[in-house]
């Protein structure tokens, strides 16, 4: 059994190294996707333009203005004469936020309630409002604490959606959770091991159902057909240098994501690796399932398509799935993908260890299993 | 060695195969011809046991194909009709690929290397890529590696199609050799000549086989005469002969047409009537019949011959 395995692994493998396309797909196209999701699609948001409309006019308020603009996130590129014009800047767009610091800021503050600033974020778009409203919020915390002494009260912030008013959003200082893992809140420092996890699924299903539609395609699997191979045998011989390639590309983002875009690693490449052939025993399953499906290298490509848009989206990988319909997320129980970005972000971020993580790693297990049992099942050593 | 019976195989209301029965003895070159769409290569692949039949059953080298495929296919070697070998490894590659599949040992390895390369000449191309070899070459490679586990049967899919006369000879000879040898073959053609050198023919038309025996025997079934014509104005000729009572075949050969009469007297007639309307005859005499003018002749008179 393991000799004619070898042999189809080893026949696999040549063919791979004399295929340029597959080479490609397989160690330029994640370096690729890897470093423009590191660099574009980080949600990072620099130089927000930012008005300051400043009544005190001490020291102190300067001290406040100055930390927001050495912060580096905000631009302060309009300073109103009132509240009005502060409005329309903001209602033409001109300006993400505006801070209005009260006449009485330095009295109210020292004796210790309220640090009288009102905050006004363009809401249009909830995304980057979350974000910058999150900065704020550091900013004001370590502001805070470099005071601390003076106990800062609360009624800080108010969000206001251009055009429209909608409710006032009050940010409690005191409420605010402090990002633990992340303290920078560097969104890319989240979003790689979820990069990580994509790439992942969408190289090893990809090169699984294409490689061996591939034959079907070409007409040799014919010629294997009437060997005689049994099929775990030729499933195996195929299936396992795509594992050996995912493991690869493991080695490669992550090395390029810890050495190039200094995201942290903090748990143990042993779990990553055990993990990641959980992981893998599902997206090859299912790479291998969708092969028994399509009759063309094309048809098997859409196939994965079809699978990885939607799997992306009801992963958590934008959105928290707890805010999703609940029927979107019972479905989500199903997705691989939901279990590993648990898992791939706690050992990077948190060095989660595997008595944390087991609950993820077990599900993904038993669909691994599943997925392969039923796609070995369809896989037959027959034509049509 | 090879045992066919009532074998069905339809796709949807399309009938490929029409409850065909046919036997080939152990040592038998036995060729099937049949136009493109005949049904030749459903039946290969029954035969190989990778596609199931829709019904009916047959025997390949002692197995059956529904119940025993996995240990017929040890017995067998199957060429399919397109090109079954890797284009991207090398003629060694594929045969090393091959006859790790089969766990052949080192030693049967080097004996059977030895010859196959002693029959394809392929030695001084092992290092090239299947796909950059001749298409005769590819041909040959593939025989060889269907040979390389000793199999009992050949089931041949239409092996010499697109391939040149002169390869197509080498790939003949390397086939009687193998016959020599024991081996029971099978294989589907639409060269006539090809089929001429077989020791039996099965004819095979819309999945039914309208005959089976050998040439000579085939050729008997023709009781009628046959009769080729040249004249200037073929078509002219065609449309008056179809109008002639007593004529059961005609068919065009490039510039001739072959006929069969009933009776050798009607002759006189025809010749008047082509006369008649101008066509002047070049050339009229008897023939021969070939193995085309019998499937010719078979097909239009639907005459069923089974096991001839
Ligand atoms: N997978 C299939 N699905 C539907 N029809 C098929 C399939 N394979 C072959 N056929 C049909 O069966 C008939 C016989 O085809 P085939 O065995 O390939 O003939 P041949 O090899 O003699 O050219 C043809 O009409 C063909 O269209
Ligand atoms: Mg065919």
């Amino acid at each position: 059994m393991w000799e004619r395995i070898k042999h189809i692994f080893l026949k696999e493998s040549i063919q791979i190294r004399r295929d340029r396309r597959m080479l490609m797909i397989i160690f330029v196209a994640p370096l690729l996707q890897l470093v423009l999701l590191g660099y574009a699609a980080t949600m990072d948001i620099n130089r927000i333009p930012t008005a300051v409309l400043d009544f005190s006019k001490t020291q102190e308020s300067r001290e406040l203005i100055s930390l927001f603009r050495n912060s580096g996130r905000f631009t302060i590129n309009h300073i109103p004469e009132s509240q009005k014009e502060l409005v329309e800047l903001l209602d033409q767009g001109k300006i993400w936020v505006g801070i209005e610091i009260e006449n009485d800021f330095v009295k109210e503050m020292k004796k210790g309630k309220t640090v009288p600033i009102q905050i006004l974020i363009d809401g249009t778009n909830s995304n980057t409002a979350g974000v910058v409203s999150g900065y704020i919020n550091q900013l004001l915390f370590s502001y805070n604490k470099k005071i601390s002494q003076d106990k800062l009260q609360k009624k800080l912030a108010q969000g206001l959606l251009s055009g429209q008013v909608q409710p006032v959003k009050i940010l409690n200082l005191e409420n605010q959770a402090r990002a633990w893992y992340n303290p920078e809140l560097k969104s890319r420092d989240y979003n790689l091991p979820g990069v990580l996890a994509l790439i992942l699924m969408i190289t090893t299903m990809m090169l699984t159902s294409m490689a061996i539609v591939r034959e079907k395609e070409i007409g040799t699997i014919e010629q294997l057909m009437v060997t005689p191979i049994k099929t775990t045998e030729l499933i195996l011989g195929k299936v396992i240098p795509f594992a050996l390639i995912g493991f690869i590309d493991v080695v490669l983002v992550t090395s390029v994501a810890v050495l190039w875009f200094k995201i942290p690693f903090r748990g143990s490449f042993f779990l990553l690796f055990l993990s990641v052939g959980v992981y893998l025993l599902t997206t090859i399953g299912i790479g291998l399932f969708f092969s028994t499906l399509s009759r063309t290298q094309q048809q098997s490509m859409m196939l994965t398509f079809f699978f990885v848009m939607p799997a992306i989206i009801l992963s958590g990988f934008m959105f928290p799935i707890a805010n999703m319909p609940r029927l979107i997320q019972y479905l989500s129980f199903a997705n691989p993908l939901r279990y590993f970005l648990v898992i791939v972000r706690g050992i990077f971020l948190k060095g989660s260890s595997f008595r944390v993580l087991w609950d993820q790693i077990l599900p993904l297990g038993i669909i691994g299993v599943i997925v392969l049992i039923l796609s070995t099942a369809r896989f037959k050593k027959k034509i049509g | 060695m090879l045992e066919i019976l009532n074998l069905l195989k339809q796709y949807g209301s399309l009938v490929a195969v029409d409850y065909l029965n046919l036997k080939i003895e152990k040592g038998e070159m036995a060729g099937l011809v049949g136009p493109d769409g005949a049904g030749k290569t459903t039946l290969m692949r029954i035969l190989s046991a990778i596609l199931p039949p829709t019904s009916g059953s047959a025997r390949v080298a002692g197995y059956d194909i529904i119940r025993d495929a996995e240990k017929l296919k040890e017995k067998i070697g199957y060429m399919p009709q397109r090109f079954g070998l890797y284009e991207d490894l090398t003629v060694l590659e594929n045969l090393n690929f091959f006859s790790e599949l089969y766990q052949l040992s080192k030693k049967q390895k080097d004996e059977k290397y030895k010859e196959v390369f002693n029959f394809s000449q392929l030695e001084p191309f092992k290092d090239f890529l299947a796909g950059n070899l001749s298409g005769g070459m590819k041909q040959k490679l593939a025989l060889s590696c269907v040979l390389l586990h000793t199999p009992e049967v050949l089931l041949l899919d239409e092996p010499t199609r697109g391939v040149d006369p002169l390869s197509r000879r080498d790939f003949w000879r390397i086939l009687f050799e193998q016959q020599k040898r024991g081996i029971t073959i099978f294989i589907s053609t639409s060269y006539m000549d090809e089929a001429e050198r077989c020791q039996k023919v099965a004819f095979l038309d819309k999945g039914r086989l309208i005959a089976y025996g050998t040439p000579k025997k085939l050729k008997e079934i023709m009781n009628e005469f046959l009769y080729e014509i040249s004249c200037d104005k073929t078509r002219e000729a065609k449309s008056v002969l179809e109008k002639v009572d007593g004529i059961s075949g005609i068919s065009i050969f490039g510039e001739k047409i072959h006929f069969t009469l009933r009776e050798e007297k009607l002759l006189a007639n025809i010749k008047n009537k082509l006369k008649d309307t101008g066509v002047e005859i070049l050339n009229l005499r008897r023939i021969e019949p070939s193995l085309e003018d019998i499937f010719i002749f078979l097909k239009q008179d639907k005459i069923e011959i089974r096991n001839g």
